[in-house]
């Protein structure tokens, strides 16, 4: 059956139980109570910031109907999960659209700060209805989760495929010194965004197959599949110069086996590696060696190395506790305040307090992540909710650390809140994935069909 | 698998309060120096950026004012009155800092105090334009009179309400257009910063209030003010014997008049003709140099006057003259004794001893012969090491104008919100005493007698008051030149002073007593004019 297909009928479909859910349980509609609720209080939130932004800075003059169309997109986004998904974590959602709105309401803001910014908040507009339509069609298109582990090897395939599709001469760009992107028409996209969501279920899929020969005993060739792992991962680093994903995707492995095995040796075994990868990398590749090098004295070269992290510094400590108010800083003096930095320019202008919330907010939905992995069921899901949950605590937590000097500075997006359309895409499916698994959890606890 | 999960929610929460505690170092703990550090340009751009209020003349004539850019920064400061008033207002500049009362009153300007921030309850809430705008007590046509009267000569005029002491003009020639220095080029405004910083002359200097000249005669108001003070001195007694020169005692150069010419006579006498030798004598053994320095100081010298402007310099009387050596009566009656037997070296007492040094009685108070009693006479006719600005000689005139009270000088009168509500006002405040009232009446006669019938008589204006006094500083002999100065009051017949000038004009040919009169007075009439309304 085709997406289209499965997709009309969905929409069609009066009996939920096609879905995997109950009757409209009890145990389904409290919860999206509960969601709507917080997604009101977002949507209070949000408002709130972009009128106040009003007064102190000149927005784009369509913002209205921009702002219009985000409150539609964060209520379709909860009908969809009131049709498809009853009776998920009703957290989840109002996390996401809290962490989009403040990136939104900061991207406008940056409009006219940054170079080039004046189609910035309409595109991410568009990217935020194409993140809302994919959600919707993730959670339409895989009633059960356990689907995925079906086509495990086509999955790992696409994910391979994905990774290094930048580097097909044609397709793949460098944009920014990263050879991360892959052209389709007008659009530059992202294609490792999408390539963790494929790893993360190959991984699961696999490891979960492999996990009684895993615990039994350690052979060499058991860690094959580890060191593959490995240099894939390293290779990503040198030909694409991606240091994020490519830690990334390491720590995704590491974890999932980590988790799998039940052995922390695996773990060990894991840091060694990666320890003696970056070794290797500082070593060999100058641009790392430069990372590392802003990383541990960025005053050395305030002006032009460490020129980013030096202004972001400045940036957060004007910023203060409560900030400096939205459009009364000065977040445009940070190079790509927009994306990767976009943290900074939060610190900045809502200071530690909005700062802070950011964060509070990644650590609920881990912690949402992690509850989902550990109520799951079956194996599989349990390790993909993991692998899911790592990649965007992970990921979140490099580019926090790299903008606060916790960890070298890696380019790469604040999951939900930075502006660019692969990031935001990936990560509503990346929800979507989660929120499905914690459906099903929820509709069988309260006594249904599974 | 659970028990790793848990442990795995346990690394994300270390992790993530790993972030919470370094953000809480450079967002809070570690903030204010990474504020201070000298990279961090982040502060002075915010303030140069930010809107600031207007400054405004008397006679409400914009002289500063922020207008809103699409460049880097949000605003630019504009002066668009140019160089009439840069050395009141000054600049607020990117990189070389602020200066005048761009930074005398930053923080009422850009709105920080916090009594401008926080007017109700309600301004917490809501953004409020809380920037103050600032009203000069310098009128726009006065201060154009002003320039236009010195013309292109190198000079200084102050005028001052002497009732409040009110600054009613403040130029100095040459001077600066302060919107190159407010260039949001930074490279733009150092080039211009720059090229002022080579130029000789000097322009950026606010010489009015921030430089020292020898005052030359306009000195002696202070030395007979000083006269009176004693008791010993009134308006027809002594009578100063005619003479071309003084000897200073015990040793020293002696003093001539200009050109060598004789005088003398009592005190309207000897000020009205500038006698230079009749002031070196009285100051040196009439007043002596306790009430000297007390007189000059009680005028402000050597104390920084509080106007409210930066960096206003310290006028100089000097305090040192040494130990005491006799009794100037007796001093005289041993020279002359010894001029009698032809032994003019020694002194000796006139009981046969060698002790010269050793304390006589005192019948005339501290006025005595000191070690340095020739520096004293110098002083006293303003030469030597006395040192003032033209702000400084303004305010002799004005106090003796205004029954001997120096009033606090200000050029800003009130401090007001965008809706016109007051912050603030400077209101007249006395600073000093340099005389009594009848010490300053009779002071005045003498300068009135002096604008009437003596040197300064191109200050009169016809049915006003007038007194003024000139001096004529001299620089060097080859060629002569001199600083010419005009120092005076005018006000109506009916009524008190209403404004006390000080003009100098820089290095003028010449070196005669007419050059303050001839060069400076016509200026300082001009403004004094403009001042009342006259004319």
């Amino acid at each position: 059956m085709t997406i289209t297909g499965r997709l009309r009928r969905a929409w069609r479909a009066v009996d939920p139980d096609q879905l995997g859910a109950t009757k409209p349980a009890i145990a389904a509609v409290r919860p999206r109570r509960v969601e709507l609720g917080l997604i009101v209080m977002v949507a209070l939130i949000v408002i709130y910031a972009l009128v106040s932004l009003s007064g102190t800075s000149v927005l784009p003059s369509h913002l209205g109907p921009f702002l219009a169309w985000m409150l539609v997109l964060a209520f379709a986004a909860h009908m969809v999960t009131r049709r498809f998904a009853p009776a998920a974590d009703p957290v989840l959602l109002p996390m996401a659209l809290l962490l989009n709105g403040i990136g939104y309401v900061m991207i406008s803001r940056l409009t006219n700060a940054v170079e080039g910014g004046a189609d910035l908040a309409g595109l991410q507009a568009v990217w935020t209805a194409v993140g809302i339509a994919a959600f919707t069609v993730t959670l339409i298109a895989i009633p059960r989760a356990r689907i995925l582990a079906r086509y495990r090897y086509l999955l790992g395939v696409i994910g391979v495929v994905l990774l290094v599709l930048p580097l097909v001469p044609g397709f793949g760009r460098s944009i920014n010194g990263a050879r991360i992107w892959a052209s389709v028409g007008p659009i530059n996209l992202q294609p490792g965004e999408f390539a963790k969501l494929a790893l993360a279920a190959f991984f699961a899929a696999y490891l979960v197959d492999s996990r009684e020969l895993l615990r039994a005993r350690i052979e060499l060739r058991d860690l094959a599949p580890i060191v593959l792992a490995w240099g894939i991962s390293l290779a990503v680093m040198t030909l694409e110069k991606d240091l994020g994903s490519s830690l990334l995707f390491f720590a995704l492995f590491v974890v999932v086996l980590w988790i799998a095995s039940e052995r922390a040796v695996f773990l060990a075994i894991g840091s060694a590696l990666f320890a003696g990868g970056a070794f290797l990398a500082w070593t060999t590749f100058d641009h790392v060696q430069r990372r590392v090098d802003i990383w541990l004295d960025p005053w050395a070269d305030p002006q032009g190395a460490g020129f980013q992290i030096v202004q972001a510094s400045f940036a957060l400590a004007d910023g203060g506790l409560t900030g400096t108010g939205l459009g009364r800083g000065e977040p445009g003096r940070i190079p790509f305040a927009e994306s990767d930095f976009i943290f900074a320019a939060i610190g900045e202008e809502l200071g530690l307090a909005g700062a802070a919330a950011v964060i509070m907010a990644f650590l609920v939905l881990i912690g949402s992540g992690l509850r989902i992995a550990l109520r799951a069921k079956s194996g599989f899901e349990k390790l993909f909710a993991v692998g899911l949950t790592t990649l965007l605590g992970v990921q979140a937590f490099v580019i926090m650390g790299g903008v606060l000097r916790v960890v070298p500075l890696t380019g790469i997006t604040l999951p939900f809140v930075s502006y660019g359309g692969s990031s935001l895409v990936s990560n509503y499916v990346l929800l979507a994935l989660l929120m499905r698994m914690s459906h099903e959890q929820r509709s069988l606890a309260a006594g249904g069909e599974a | 698998m659970n028990q790793r999960i848990t442990r795995l929610g346990m690394v994300f929460g270390v992790l993530y309060l790993l972030l919470f505690a370094q953000l809480n170092r450079v967002q809070f703990f570690g903030a204010q120096r990474l504020r201070d550090n000298p990279i961090n340009s982040r502060g002075l751009i915010r303030e140069f950026g930010q809107e600031r209020g207007r400054i405004l003349t008397a006679d409400g004539v914009v002289v500063a004012r922020s207008v809103p850019s699409d460049g880097s920064f949000d605003n630019v400061r504009v002066y668009p009155e140019g160089d009439l008033f840069a050395h009141v207002v000054g600049y607020q500049s990117l990189n070389v800092g602020a200066t005048g009362l761009e930074r005398e009153y930053n923080d009422e300007l850009a709105g920080t105090k916090l009594d401008q921030q926080i007017v109700s309850l309600k301004d917490l809430f809501r953004g409020r334009d809380s920037t103050a705008t600032l009203t000069l007590t310098i009128r726009d046509d006065v201060q154009r009179v002003a320039r236009d009267a010195l013309g292109d000569r190198r000079g200084s005029v102050v005028a001052i309400d002497p009732r409040t002491g009110e600054i009613l003009a403040l130029w100095t020639w040459p001077t600066f257009d302060p919107n190159p220095l407010a260039d949001p080029d930074g490279a733009a405004a150092n080039q211009a910063y720059e090229d002022l910083l080579a130029d000789p002359t000097d322009p950026l200097l606010a010489k009015s209030y921030r430089e020292l000249f020898f005052p030359g005669s306009t000195f002696k108001l202070v030395t007979a003010t000083a006269a009176l003070g004693t008791g010993r001195v009134t308006a027809t007694s002594p009578v100063m014997p005619e003479s071309n020169s003084y000897q200073p005692i015990p040793a020293g150069r002696p003093i001539s008049n200009f050109a060598g010419e004789t005088c003398g006579g009592d005190l309207f006498e000897i000020l009205r003709v500038s006698c230079n030798t009749a002031f070196a004598e009285i100051g040196a053994e009439w007043v002596g140099p306790q009430a000297m320095v007390a007189t000059a100081e009680d005028f402000g010298f050597n104390n920084r006057p509080p106007i409210d402007l930066p960096a206003a310099a310290k006028s100089r009387f000097p305090t040192d003259y040494g130990a005491r050596l006799a009794d100037v009566q007796y001093y005289r009656g041993v020279i002359k004794a010894a001029t009698d037997t032809g032994d003019g070296e020694e002194p000796t007492s006139p009981d046969g001893t060698d002790d010269a040094t050793e304390p006589l009685p005192l019948p005339n108070g501290d006025v005595g012969v000191y070690e340095n009693t020739a520096r004293l006479a110098q002083a006293s006719i303003g030469q030597n090491d006395v040192a003032a600005t033209p702000l400084q000689m303004a305010m002799v005139a004005a106090a003796i104008a205004n029954n001997g009270l120096v009033m606090t000088p200000h050029v800003v009168s009130t401090v007001t919100a965008a809706d016109g509500r007051l912050y603030s006002a400077n209101e007249p405040q006395v600073w000093k005493v340099a005389a009594s009232m009848a010490i300053a009446e009779t002071m005045r006669n003498a300068m009135i007698n002096v604008a009437t019938s003596g040197t300064a008589t191109r200050l009169a204006i016809p049915g006003y008051v007038v007194g003024g006094k000139t001096g004529t500083a001299q620089l060097g002999t080859n060629p002569p030149n001199s600083h010419a100065w005009i120092v005076g009051f005018a006000g109506p017949p009916d009524g008190p002073p209403e404004v006390a000038v000080a003009v100098i004009v820089e290095a003028q040919d010449g070196a005669s007593e007419q050059t303050g009169g001839l060069v400076a007075a016509p200026i300082g009439r001009a403004v004094m004019e403009a001042i009342l309304g006259a004319g």
